[in-house]
């Protein structure tokens, strides 16, 4: 790959087709985990080495796998590696871990890797796989952390914990507080999107 | 598909299998001790702070009793008794218990009594209560919790532990009332079975694996 087609695709994941902006997908752990920084922080880097992986290994496997099987193998492989994850969060992350509690599990059924996996992997050479892994990882993560900031900010008047206010706005951080944070991101990104010269 | 094929497609999704099951055992191999010593750490300090002022000997993780349902304590997942001792002397019990009244699941609660049935200490170990609201009741975010140290039964007499709104001697919390109310019913629960059982508490011998 060119490195102008590598900038590209990274681009492509981080801002044009930025999964949770854009495509609006894993919108479940999205929502769910993004009440403070480190929790967001936390799933954007475990959800983005499991599409990176994920997306490394269906691309390596793709020549020899049958078109009728590839949802079970995506299956296999995208839960094998979530196990795999988890395990080494609660080994050397376990405050990280118990704070996101069922949502590393859950990545399995984030629905963004999968379709890495359909829509590129399965088509793509390892190492253009492995670059749009990352960034569409890096994306997802950029959002999660930028949703976790503000919720902090606004619904706890803390940042990493460290607070500087007696209380926040408290709805931001309950879940419909999830859902404004997140209409506020995509509408922002339309925003810029739209200004002439871009 | 001819059965060639299909011959050959099962083989495929078996090998990957295999390969998938392989990369999970070996990371599990990797990180099992790691896993198990960082349990036992946070169960050891996750157990402190409900023994407030107390001297105890060490290992308190190892003296536990569980107890399958039902066993007259709160909850109908199994109960978690850990007895304490100081120089060989019972000291005073821990109760790891669940309310199973909370507003959003069960709220699994650590409850320390010492031998003349003084609270020493409350702790939520697991909860899903409201953000912002139910979740006062986590020591890190409020003092809620802390209105039971020294607290026993009679002082005050059972119809006293409840909310102030329903007539009781405790704090409830701004906006949100069945929280704390299913907490103290299983404080209240925990006091009452620890004045009947003491004995049998002691002298029972430690079960379940070591964890």
């Amino acid at each position: 790959m060119t490195s102008g087609g590598l900038i590209e695709r990274l681009r492509t994941g981080l801002w044009k087709d930025n999964p949770g902006l854009v495509q609006l997908l894993g919108l479940c752990p999205l929502l769910a985990v993004t009440t403070t920084t480190i929790n967001g922080v936390g799933l954007g880097i475990a959800t983005l080495l499991v599409l990176t992986c994920s997306n490394a290994l269906v691309s390596a496997t793709r020549r020899w796998i049958r078109q009728e099987i590839r949802i079970p193998i995506y299956v296999l492989i995208i839960a094998s590696l979530v196990t795999c994850v988890e395990l080494i969060f609660k080994a050397w992350f376990p405050s990280l871990d118990r704070s996101l509690g069922i949502f590393i599990p859950l990545i399995v059924t984030n629905c963004a890797i999968v379709a890495r996996a359909e829509i590129f992997a399965s088509r793509n050479t390892i190492g253009a796989s492995i670059v749009d892994g990352l960034g569409m990882g890096a994306g997802f993560a950029a959002l999660l952390i930028a949703l976790g900031v503000f919720r902090e900010l606004v619904g706890q008047a803390s940042i990493l914990g460290f607070s500087f206010a007696e209380s926040g706005f408290l709805l931001a951080i309950l879940p419909p507080g999830a859902f404004f944070a997140l209409a506020l991101a995509v509408a922002l990104k339309n925003r810029i999107d739209r200004k002439p010269g871009r | 598909m001819s059965d060639q094929s299909i011959i050959k497609t099962g083989l495929t999704l078996a090998m990957i299998a295999a390969i998938c099951t392989a990369l999970v055992a070996l990371t599990f191999q990797a990180t099992r001790e790691r896993i198990a010593a960082n349990e036992k750490a946070l169960l050891e300090q996750s157990l402190q702070p409900a023994l407030a002022g107390t001297f105890y000997d060490s290992g308190v993780s190892e003296s536990r009793l569980v107890l399958p349902p039902p066993h007259g304590l709160p909850g109908n997942d199994p109960a978690v008794i850990y007895r304490v001792f100081a120089e060989g002397e019972p000291v005073a019990a821990l109760f790891a218990v669940t309310a199973r009244d909370g507003f959003s699941g069960p709220i699994r609660i650590l409850v320390g009594i010492d031998v003349d049935g003084m609270v020493t200490g409350v702790r939520i170990l697991q909860h899903r209560e409201t953000p912002g609201l139910g979740d006062k009741i986590e020591s890190a975010r409020s003092n809620w919790v802390f209105q039971f140290d020294g607290r026993s039964m009679g002082d005050p007499v059972a119809t006293g532990w409840a909310i102030e709104i329903d007539g009781g001697e405790f704090d409830q919390l701004t906006g949100a009332s069945v929280t704390p109310r299913a907490i103290i019913k299983a404080i209240r629960d925990t006091l009452i079975y620890f004045e009947t059982h003491q004995d049998a508490i002691f002298l029972s011998e430690s079960s379940g694996e070591d964890k």
